[in-house]
């Protein structure tokens, strides 16, 4: 199978080479009209088929990985470094991502699929789809060269051959382990595709702006995964890494929110660029820098640029990524400055307070967010350099520059869709931001009387602070939101007699891109609630002995037995503890410390139980050698649920703005009033 | 705890000076200011409204306080996870219990949160402090975030006031002079645009 994988990959190469060659020749025979004995239709047609057969070619690899896994291949060193026989079978899928080699492959292969997709979608638009097959291909000769001579996951042991492999790493043998990193690389490989079309519509000066509804929807569907990927590690860390938190700031995890943050201003931007003509060279360039971002997080975690708790396979690839940047950048900078007239702006923005202005300066924030940590990653490195002396740059760095940026930003959340287009009279403001101003300093007030105050044990409390500014202007942004629907409902629900329920749902069908963005935001602002109330996290440690009590919020934790298993991949031991609230024991929890056999690696798993108010975190410390009694670490983590929850909305409302709407005609004949009996033409379905 | 009698009486004494010297400048500026009673109702109101929350925010203040698990979240662990000592968690670490035992010493010692600091740098080096600084190079880490956002803001501005400005103009010149805006190519982009775009966007 190692010879099978190998060879796929080479013809992989091979034909997203030719691809990329015949691909290009034919655009230029096109573009410059030359005539000659093949036509370059028909040239580009055969690229367009080597695309295809490349991704069957990395298909076949992949396989080869997946089936070298299963059928405990020792001989290759990939699988006797991340695999043993005793592993779970799902388990066995994860071991594709937990190395270098395979993560690579599985890009590679990612890529092709969206390729694939994109090739075999062409007639949309022949030319402009025929330029990003051809990008496409381009990044994929980059990623199928690595995979062949600097980083083969096919590599043969050299020497003798163990009967058994040294195990997958224990932090990656968790449920969401198997689905986080491919939704993460469908969210990061995603963006090549938005690239492409982006490079190629500038190539070809593309009359319009059709390829922006194209690149757009492309770049929605990648935003969702790498929205549900970065969702599912803080998921992933909150539950595996037993420190009660989710999000630690580590390179990793910027690493994945960089370019997040970049698409994100993107799909706010492109629209005006629909609307309005506007802004065409900054959204070229947020696409740009998007996908810059992605490979610039490969290459941070990958060659080891930075040191991270969850970075599993660096090595010394970073030169190829330096060079595949430097190409990349040099090709958009050419592009850039050859087709820079073909992006001159139709219009420009008129007022400092319009709705215009509010993208722009959401766009700002989000690239400022987007600069700090990136920033942040980087300052190691850079001290090093300059003064020769490397600092740690940390979450209490982040949390102070970063955090009062991200409120900024959901201040502007909020006020952005209460702004006309064009511009803002001081009545309109009047009337539409009272509601949401009363909001903010109701719930400031609440907040203050059920003792949300930015004052802790005598002190100013810079987490209590930002947590009663997120719920205030949580609340603003909430209330200016819901008026928004309620506003718009309330005109269909005059205009059809539909009750407000249902004029709502006519209102999200009738323009789901608007409606849809706003379930978004309100996706957002249930996260960021949730994020808030990381600031009242408590937490208590204790060795428990049989029939201990520790005592955390209104639970109670009793210690009624500690045990050990085994079984082939790992033992453990664990502690069984009755929680009681108000003297009634509601539920059981076990936390619980395994050390895998194969690794010899201990690995705590949490117990958790999640209620709406706040998720009781207990974590299996060890045992103290000196009792052999076991160290609990409880949490209570308020509000932690509302993340999980903001997530869900937060994907409903991206599935709903991908949904395209119903003509308002078209709503109108649902409409149950009185109307005149329709015509002969009209049943006949004709005009 | 504070009791909320003594949280009142302390924030009125710290508040009164301040709203007294405010309206004693203005009188001194214009004697003819009338000391009439709405204004004094306006500002009573504003007093009782500055001292409602203030009171709120004072309450549950304590002197006593933790200062372990501040400080554990404002260092790191050494022994390579990455993890800032209030956070590690990892079993068998070998330093989080040794950093641990200092930091409860040091401050039982009294030792104030720079001497902490000066403490665990000299003995672990710079890494063990979770953020940089604010002396020397290190004070770049800070400024930079602001002074680019600062920065990116005032050009934002400048640039939309600026075409702002363009707008107007050229608004102005078309009514003089209709060939400057020429409304046939402005209709071409237009039917360009509608005919290969989705216009049902925000």
């Amino acid at each position: 199978m190692a010879a099978f994988g190998s060879f796929a990959l080479l013809i992989a190469l091979a034909l997203a080479a030719y691809n990329l060659l015949a691909g290009a020749l034919a655009l230029r025979l096109i573009a410059t009209g030359h005539p000659t004995r093949v036509s370059p239709e028909r040239l580009a047609d055969t690229a367009r088929r080597a695309g295809i057969a490349g991704f069957l070619a990395i298909t076949g690899a992949a396989f080869a990985l997946i089936w070298s896994v299963f059928t405990n291949d020792f001989s290759i060193t990939y699988i006797l470094e991340h695999s043993n026989r005793a592993l779970p079978g799902a388990y066995k899928f994860s071991a594709l991502w937990s190395g270098q080699e395979g993560s690579l492959l599985l890009w590679a292969w990612l890529l092709a699929t969206y390729g694939f997709v994109l090739r075999l979608t062409h007639k949309t638009d022949v030319k402009l789809y025929a330029y990003a097959g051809t990008i496409l291909a381009g990044i994929q000769v980059f990623f199928l060269l690595v995979l062949n001579f600097a980083a083969p996951p096919f590599a043969l042991l050299k020497g003798a051959i163990p009967d058994d492999g040294n195990g997958l790493n224990p932090l990656l043998q968790y449920p969401e382990m198997v689905i986080h990193p491919p939704m993460l690389y469908l969210g990061y490989v995603g963006f090549s595709v938005p690239f492409a079309f982006a490079l190629g519509a500038l190539m070809m000066r593309y009359p319009g702006e059709k390829w922006i509804k194209v690149t757009r929807a492309w770049t929605m569907v990648t935003w969702l995964f790498l929205t549900a990927g970065i969702f599912l590690g803080m998921h992933w860390a909150y539950a595996v890494l037993g420190w009660g938190g989710y999000w630690g700031w580590d390179p990793v995890e910027n690493a994945s929110f960089m370019p997040w943050l970049t698409g994100t201003a993107f799909l706010h931007s492109v629209m005006m660029q629909e609307k309005k003509g506007m802004m065409k060279s900054w959204n070229v360039w947020l696409i740009f820098s998007t996908f810059l971002l992605t490979l610039l997080g490969t290459l941070l975690t990958r060659a080891g640029l930075v040191s991270s708790v969850h970075a599993f396979a660096q090595s010394s690839i970073g030169t190829w990524f330096v060079v595949f940047m430097g190409v990349v950048l040099a090709v958009c900078i050419f592009t850039y400055v050859l087709q820079r007239s073909h992006l001159k702006g139709d219009h420009h923005l008129e007022s400092l307070v319009s709705r215009e202005s509010s993208f722009l300066f959401n766009n700002l924030v989000l690239l400022t967010a987007c600069f700090v940590i990136l920033w942040g990653t980087l300052f190691p490195i850079l001290s090093e350099y300059v003064v020769g002396n490397k600092v740690t740059v940390g979450a209490p760095f982040y949390n102070r520059v970063a955090v009062p940026i991200g409120l900024f930003l959901l201040f502007l959340t909020g006020v952005g869709p209460l702004l006309p287009w064009r511009a803002t009279s001081l009545r309109s403001i009047k009337r539409n931001f009272v509601l949401p101003i009363i909001a903010l300093w109701a719930t400031v007030i609440v907040c203050l009387a059920v003792g949300v105050r930015p004052w802790k044990d005598g002190a100013f409390s810079n987490g209590d602070f930002y947590a009663l500014l997120a719920f205030a202007v949580s609340a603003a942004v909430m209330t200016a939101i819901l008026s928004e629907f309620l506003r718009g409902a309330g005109v269909i629900s005059r205009q059809t007699g539909h009750n407000l329920v249902a004029a709502t749902w006519l209102l999200t069908r009738r323009n789901t891109r608007r409606y849809g963005g706003y379930i978004i935001h309100i996706g957002v602002v249930i996260v960021v609630i949730g994020l808030a109330g990381s600031a009242f996290n408590t937490s208590q440690e204790k060795e428990l002995g049989l029939h201990d009590k520790l005592l955390i919020g209104p639970y109670t934790l009793e210690c009624i037995g500690f045990t050990q298993d085994s079984n082939l991949n790992y033992n453990s031991e664990y502690a069984m503890l009755d929680v009681s609230r108000g003297g009634k024991t509601q539920f059981q929890m076990t936390p619980e410390k395994r050390v895998y056999l194969a690794s010899d690696q201990p690995q705590t798993m949490v117990a958790i139980h999640s209620v709406p108010s706040w998720d009781l975190y207990v974590v299996y410390e060890g045992t103290n050698p000196d009792s052999s009694q076991p160290i609990i670490k409880a949490f209570l983590n308020p509000l932690v649920g509302w993340i999980w929850a903001g997530l869900a909305i937060l994907i409903f409302g991206t599935f709903v703005a991908l949904v395209p709407s119903i003509s308002p005609a078209t709503a109108s004949l649902r409409v149950p009033v009185t109307r005149p009996a329709p015509t002969e033409p009209v049943l006949k379905g004709g005009h | 705890m504070a009791s909320p009698l003594s949280s009142i009486s302390r924030i009125k004494k710290l508040c009164a000076p301040f709203i007294s010297r405010t309206l004693r400048n203005e009188w001194d500026r214009n004697p003819h200011t009338p000391r009439s009673k709405p204004v004094s109702i306006w500002i009573k109101s504003v007093e009782a409204l500055v001292l409602a929350v203030a009171v709120c925010f004072s309450l549950g203040a304590t002197d006593a306080g933790s200062r372990f698990n501040d400080l554990g979240g404002k260092l790191m662990c050494t022994c390579g996870c990455a993890q800032l000592l209030g956070g590690c968690d990892h079993v068998g670490c070998p330093s989080r219990g040794q950093e641990n035992d200092e930091l409860k010493s040091d401050i039982a010692a009294g030792m104030s949160e720079k001497e902490i600091f000066s403490a665990f740098t000299a003995k672990y080096g710079a890494t063990v402090l979770a953020a940089p600084t604010t002396q020397g190079f290190d004070l770049v880490a800070w400024i930079a975030p602001f002074a680019v956002f600062g920065a990116a803001l005032l050009g934002t501005i400048l640039l939309i006031r600026r075409w702002a400005g363009l707008a107007g103009a050229k608004a102005q010149a078309a009514a003089l002079n209709p060939a400057v805006d020429d409304p046939a190519d402005r209709e071409r982009k237009e039917k360009i645009r509608r005919e290969t775009g989705d216009d049902n966007g925000f």
